[in-house]
């Protein structure tokens, strides 16, 4: 095999192979995380470590894993990081973990782990994998941040919670726009992410 | 060395995995029990200061709270106030739970379907009430919990009454699950500071607050009784109102409450 760029591996899935712009994977967690910065940054980073390390896992059993049982393998390893990643975020972020509720455990339905640890992990060496499931998790993590900042923002005019535009109901001027609070702004957000991507990366434009 | 596919080596490689995988799920869930069992007292407690008004940023919780707040557990039938020796390992200050005594056989009860406005099906016969002292050691206001369905979750929060018994004092959620920016909205202190100085009872002792849909008329009689609606959250506005009546009825605090105004009379 030729030898591994380690760059490309980690920066690749940010713009060039987004995984949730370009491979449409994990959708719905960026719904429904994104109100907040803080709730995103969080969300993140907990999903860039358990991509990482059920690539980087995955990567040192692929050539003792039998096939049959793959998948199970897999899960029994990204659900084990998950839950291990939840115990630490209500041990050490406790307000965070009570707004992220459930989605933390979520992650472990987040198709770009699975779908990781399946395209990429069973074939490739661990070192290389592990950085697989950094830059995923930073493709993912961008999207979450961008969503997040603009919904925070024009939602309720806050900046990781510093009020940025003062709202009208704390005797301010700007008038929250309810619509970026609900799930489907998000979805207009990653639209248009998805476009000013495309227009710089016309290649991943589909016929 | 088996082979690949082998039905030994899958059973060997799956039993490795689970193995693994135990292990340090259960030495993270172990380890990180404390410092998690922590954050959720404080945090408890730091609501349950809020609630009081006592709370400012960056002051020691569990010192304010043992200074400032006295714990007590009343039962919610007769009014009267549980000694400590009746307590057990569902009731007690530490672990309050209400969903734990709720569904327990001894301490929850079934509501019925017409006196269950807030929506929880059923109640413990006992909640753990905080009273706040004041400098010279008399009772300042008194902490009650409250909680009952929103629009999608449960809301758990603290209502404060002064010692008159029919001033609201403070108001506070400290657990829901209510759409951020909208029914979430019950958590912004400008909506709270609403609640302040509101009369729950009138001179009657009719309970008489509401969240009402929209805007109070300020200069309306009735603005005393009233608490503006969320706007964009009608719901959580209805459960908010209703899960608030519940408490201070005849079902919820009333007859601790009816107790107390005995006590001060008598």
């Amino acid at each position: 095999m030729a030898k591994a760029n380690y760059k490309e591996i980690v920066f690749d899935p940010i713009f060039k192979n987004n995984p949730i712009a370009l491979q449409m994977l994990g959708i719905c967690s960026a719904l429904a995380v994104t109100t907040k910065l803080e709730t995103s940054l969080v969300m993140s980073l907990a999903v860039v470590v358990v991509i990482a390390f059920s690539n980087l896992f995955v990567s040192l059993i692929r050539n003792h894993v039998p096939g049959s049982i793959r998948i199970l393998v897999e899960m029994t390893i990204i659900a084990s990081l998950v839950i291990i990643a939840d115990q630490f975020i209500k041990a050490f972020a406790y307000d965070v973990s009570k707004q992220l509720s459930i989605f933390v455990g979520l992650i472990i339905t987040n198709c770009i782990v699975m779908g990781r640890a399946e395209a990429y992990a069973l074939k490739n060496p661990p070192l290389q994998s592990f950085m697989d499931g950094i830059g995923n998790g930073m493709g993912y993590a961008v999207i979450l941040l961008v969503v997040g900042f603009f919904r925070e923002l024009l939602g309720s005019g806050k900046f990781f919670g510093i009020s940025i535009f003062s709202l009208t109901n704390e005797g301010g001027w700007y008038l929250g726009n309810g619509l970026m609070l609900l799930a489907p702004s998000a979805f207009f957000l990653i639209a248009f992410f998805i476009w000013i991507l495309r227009t710089f990366y016309p290649d991943q434009v589909e016929e | 060395m088996a082979k690949k596919d082998s039905t030994t080596k899958t059973i060997l490689v799956a039993l490795g995995v689970c193995f693994v995988a135990s292990i340090l799920v259960s030495t993270a869930a172990v380890e990180l029990k404390p410092i998690q069992e922590n954050n959720k007292k404080l945090d408890l407690l730091k609501n349950i200061l809020a609630a009081g008004d006592l709370y400012q940023e960056g002051i020691d919780i569990n010192k304010t709270f043992e200074e400032k707040v006295s714990a007590q557990i009343v039962d919610l039938n007769t009014g009267n106030v549980i000694p400590s020796t009746e307590y057990d390992d569902v009731l007690n200050i530490e672990n309050f739970n209400v969903n734990v005594l709720a569904s327990s056989a001894k301490w929850g009860e079934d509501i019925t379907a017409t006196d269950d406005i807030a929506g929880i099906k059923r109640k413990p016969t006992a909640m753990a009430i905080y009273t706040v002292m004041d400098d010279s050691n008399s009772v300042e206001k008194y902490i009650l919990p409250i909680y009952g369905k929103g629009l999608w979750s449960t809301l758990y929060g603290f209502i404060a009454l002064d010692k008159d018994l029919h001033t609201i004092k403070g108001f506070t959620f400290y657990q829901h699950g209510e759409t951020p920016g909208l029914g979430g909205e019950v958590d912004n202190p400008k909506w709270k500071s609403q609640w302040i100085g509101k009369q729950a009872y009138d001179a009657d002792g009719n309970l008489k607050i509401e969240v009402i849909k929209g805007i109070v008329d300020q200069t309306s009689d009735k603005a005393k009784y009233q608490i503006d609606g969320l706007s964009g959250s009608t719901l959580t506005t209805r459960g908010v109102n209703n899960l608030v009546r519940f408490w201070l009825s005849e079902n919820g605090y009333g007859p601790f409450l009816n107790k107390l105004k005995g006590d001060n009379n008598g």
